[in-house]
């Protein structure tokens, strides 16, 4: 049996526009893309397709130039229509003009008992060539598993507790023997356990419930409780020297569906929602799948800020963008870009969220309120001046203001007794939301992992 | 609101790289985001949306729990005044007096240290930092009602240039910049802000007979061995101010001293507005009040026949400026212990060291300033010893 973590520490950003729990009948995107640079840590990726090539679901389109074994490979069946470089030839996005009726590369079906007899080896050699890897992360540093590496432990966050996050229970129904299958292959390639941390008060999906073989731990508490990095802090905390995985859900019933089924299935459920989105609901499609259709008269006005992913660690990729690899959400928002007349002092009005509780700041009055907020800055960016406030938002034994202070200052040795080895960005993202001096907390840590990494 | 939009669009550009005034610029603009919060957004990659406080509005929050310090700072002043010439003036009298006398010292104070920050903002080429919006509130309040203006100026200006712009602005500086500019003048014209000096007499006025200008705290040293602190407070100006030192009039603040400094109640209201908005530290506050309670009880035990090491310790709470000092003072962010056992350790000792001056060191009659002053240099150790506890329990951890 698993443990059972109370966590006090965090705030719920109660945003408007929750998706409801059906899913909207639209055809199929017409487009899809795969972005390098939704992997960290990946050495100048290659392309392995042209523009012309036609592809099926799991042809691979590029690789790192270091991990040729690697395959990064196509969610769809279709024709390769852009491959986008940027500056020095970087591979930005490989684009697919997706089939109506997706065809699947073939790849070596198991039973269920020949999975539990699988040698390691050939785990990992399946599930490299079919792109289903590309779903484990490595930490410390939040990149592309390492392959011979044996990680300590694998943890998987059963839950969501971003803004507006979707419903695992509702995302991943009917997908039990999957995910069991998945857990089955994912627990050959660690030396430790399998964690699945669920949490107390969502509804259970019996997805999680009913697995076996993994360890089942129980959180309480507000976001950032659903960041794996908060939950691998309170069961077993990587210290230096440790490697650990992490895989969310999706990624397991993927792995599960490789063995089972000898497809690479990256078809998934995205929510789309957000305050400006008319009926916020789900659509089934596949992994990049472009906006477009989603978004086609189903907007409230026209200056909105599309956003794949939540609102914390999303990025603006616009009306005519695609989903990044990892997101199962999609966030629009209205564009925050007005003056507004003595904004730095007037009182709140209903679309002021704070953390805090200065002059004229309500909304700790009515915390279970929707509210609508915009993309403004309410503010400019300023010198580190208020204290205390970033660890009331990070339920971890880390000190996020010394921990930022000592990349700023490049002091690697600094970093690592901080604990850098332990945080990615999801899980300082909350910091970078309440920071009274508008710092970009999330692009700092980056910056110091990838100083820590290449040093 | 649509006009003065427009006005500030209009005259932009020339602010703007290439403009007639662009090394203006962010003068211009510390005006402009005055006016209207500014319209820039998120990043397209990070946080989508950001809190609604910031910095501007943190600072306002601190200048509002000032007000009520302010405000019975200034009445007092008018009533300090009638008590001394032996005359009774009316509310709205004594009120006027305090405006008068208080105002130009308010105006001298923002005026010299916005001008600084202004002209370092645009020789740096930075934006113009709210931090002295509160310290050009703070440096008035702990002023005495009639410190000549050209002091204040001086003051402020060497605060402002040594304390904080010469460490690199706000959020940079080590010792807190309103006491700095204080500290300043206690040591550059200690005639002007020490002894008989806290009460507004007025031009050509003569106090009532039997007047005394000495404040609580040199009384209380000034106590002969063997006698009562609390006697000689309750006998204090008993032929012009029957019961001006007694405990209530202490705590309400009835009695001379600097501006805002008097009253422990509106210091009080203060915290409150400062702790329930999350702007001050609670764990500051409650540290000094309780670190200075202790050493006065320490005190009490070891007193024999000293008579201020043997006032009840509850007394230290209401004389002088250590409740002042405790609500606005101590809990600067930027000076303060940063984390948060640090905050713990750095309230108590300043409240430990502020009892500790005030008895053992005549000379220094207000303590709360120095020992202030002292643990905001001592605070960085402080935060070092609680940051090597958190990074021992991380490396403990990986041994096992």
């Amino acid at each position: 049996m698993g443990k059972h973590i109370r966590l006090s520490k965090g705030f719920d950003i109660n945003l408007a526009g929750k998706a409801a729990p059906k899913i909207a009948d639209v055809e199929l995107a017409e487009t899809f893309v795969i972005k390098p640079t939704d992997f960290h840590g990946l050495y100048m990726p290659k392309a392995v397709v042209k523009e012309g090539d036609t592809v099926n679901a799991g042809t691979p389109l590029f690789h790192a130039k270091n991990h040729e074994d690697i395959q990064f490979t196509s969610p769809v069946s279709g024709e390769v229509v852009e491959v986008k470089r940027g500056e020095k030839r970087k591979l930005l996005e490989i684009k697919i003009l997706a089939d109506r009726q997706v065809e699947h590369v073939n790849f070596k079906k198991y039973t269920v008992s020949e999975v539990a007899s699988l040698p390691v080896a050939e785990v990992k050699e399946q599930m490299m060539k079919s792109g289903v890897w590309a779903n484990l992360v490595q930490r410390p540093f939040g990149v592309v598993a390492e392959p011979t590496a044996t990680p300590k432990a694998i943890h998987i966050s059963g839950f969501d507790t971003a803004p507006l996050a979707p419903d695992y229970s509702f995302l991943f129904k009917g997908q039990d023997q999957f995910f069991q299958a998945g857990i089955d292959v994912l627990k050959k390639l660690t030396s430790g356990a399998v964690h699945v941390n669920i949490h107390t008060q969502s509804d259970l999906s019996t997805v999680f419930s009913q697995v076996k073989g993994a360890e089942v731990n129980k959180f309480t508490g507000k976001h950032p409780a659903g960041c794996v990095g908060v939950q691998i802090h309170h069961v077993d905390p990587i210290n230096k020297g440790d490697v650990v995985w992490t895989i969310n859900p999706l990624g397991v019933i993927q792995v599960g569906k490789l063995f089972l089924q000898g497809i690479y299935d990256a078809s998934r459920l995205v929510a789309v929602t957000g305050s400006e989105v008319k009926n916020p609901q789900y659509y089934r499609t596949y992994t990049g799948a472009s906006v477009k259709k989603f978004l086609s008269n189903n907007l409230n006005q026209e200056n909105v800020r599309v956003i794949s992913g939540n609102v914390l660690t999303g990025s603006s990729i616009g009306k005519e963008g695609h989903l990044g690899f990892f997101d199962s959400q999609l966030t629009v928002i209205p564009e925050g870009d007005y003056h507004e007349f003595l904004g730095w002092i007037t009182p709140s009005n209903k679309n002021k969220l704070s953390f805090h509780r200065a002059f004229g700041l309500l909304s700790f009055l009515a915390p279970s309120k929707e509210y609508v907020l915009d993309s403004n800055t309410h503010g400019e960016e300023r010198a580190f001046v208020q204290t205390g406030v970033f660890e009331q938002v990070l339920p971890m034994d880390v000190l996020p203001t010394h921990l930022l202070k000592s990349i700023l200052a490049e002091d690697i040795d600094e970093m690592e007794a901080l604990g850098i080895y332990e945080v990615i960005e999801e899980d300082l993202a909350l910091c970078e939301f309440v920071d009274v001096s508008k710092h970009n907390v999330q692009e700092i840590l980056r910056d110091g992992i990838e100083l820590v990494r290449n040093s | 609101m649509k006009f003065l939009r427009k006005t500030l669009d209009g005259v932009k550009p020339n602010f703007e790289k290439g403009g007639k005034w662009e090394k203006m610029y962010f003068a211009f603009e510390a005006i402009e985001t005055f006016l209207f919060a500014p319209n820039t957004t998120t990043a397209a990659k990070g946080v989508q949306v950001r809190d609604a406080v910031d910095l501007k509005r943190l600072m306002m929050t601190v200048i509002i729990a000032m007000v009520p310090c302010l405000l019975f700072g200034m009445w007092n002043i008018g009533h300090q005044h009638f008590l001394a010439i032996g005359q009774t003036g009316t509310l709205g009298e004594k009120f006027w007096i305090g405006i008068v006398q208080t105002l130009p010292i308010i105006v001298v104070s923002y005026g010299v240290g916005l001008g600084i920050e202004f002209v370092f903002a645009t020789i740096r080429r930075h934006p113009v930092n709210e931090g002295f919006l509160v310290t050009g509130m703070l440096i008035p309040l702990v002023m005495p009602p009639d410190v000549p203006l050209w002091q204040v100026a001086v003051a402020t200006a060497f605060a402002v240039v040594i304390g904080k712009e010469a460490f690199g602005g706000t959020g940079m500086n080590v010792v807190n910049i309103a006491l700095t500019a204080r500290a300043f003048l206690y040591f550059a014209y200690p005639t002007d802000i020490s002894g008989e000096v806290w009460t507004y007499l007025g031009e050509g006025a003569t106090a009532v007979a039997g007047y005394s200008g000495a404040t609580p705290l040199a009384v209380a040293a000034a106590a002969a061995k063997g006698t009562q602190v609390v006697n000689e407070f309750n006998s204090f100006g008993s032929t012009w101010a029957p019961g001006i030192y007694s405990f209530q009039s202490l705590f309400l603040g009835t009695q001379p001293g600097s501006i805002g400094e008097t009253s422990t109640l509106m210091c009080l209201i203060g915290a409150l507005i400062l702790i329930v908005t999350g702007t001050g530290s609670w764990k500051i506050i409650v540290g000094v009040f309780g670190g200075a309670y202790g050493m006065g009880l320490l005190l009490n035990i070891l007193a024999g026949e000293n008579a201020f090491m043997a006032m009840p310790a509850y007394y230290h709470l209401v004389i002088g400026g250590l409740a002042f000092g405790a609500v606005f003072m101590a809990t600067d962010p930027v000076t303060a212990a940063q984390t948060e056992t640090g905050k713990w350790y750095y309230g108590i000792l300043i409240g430990m060291f502020t009892v500790l001056i005030r008895v053992f060191n005549p000379a220094y009659p207000e303590g709360i300033m120095l020992a202030i002053l002292l643990m905001n240099v001592f605070a960085p150790l402080i935060d070092y010893f609680v940051v090597s506890a958190n990074k021992t329990r991380r490396l403990k951890r990986a041994t096992v």
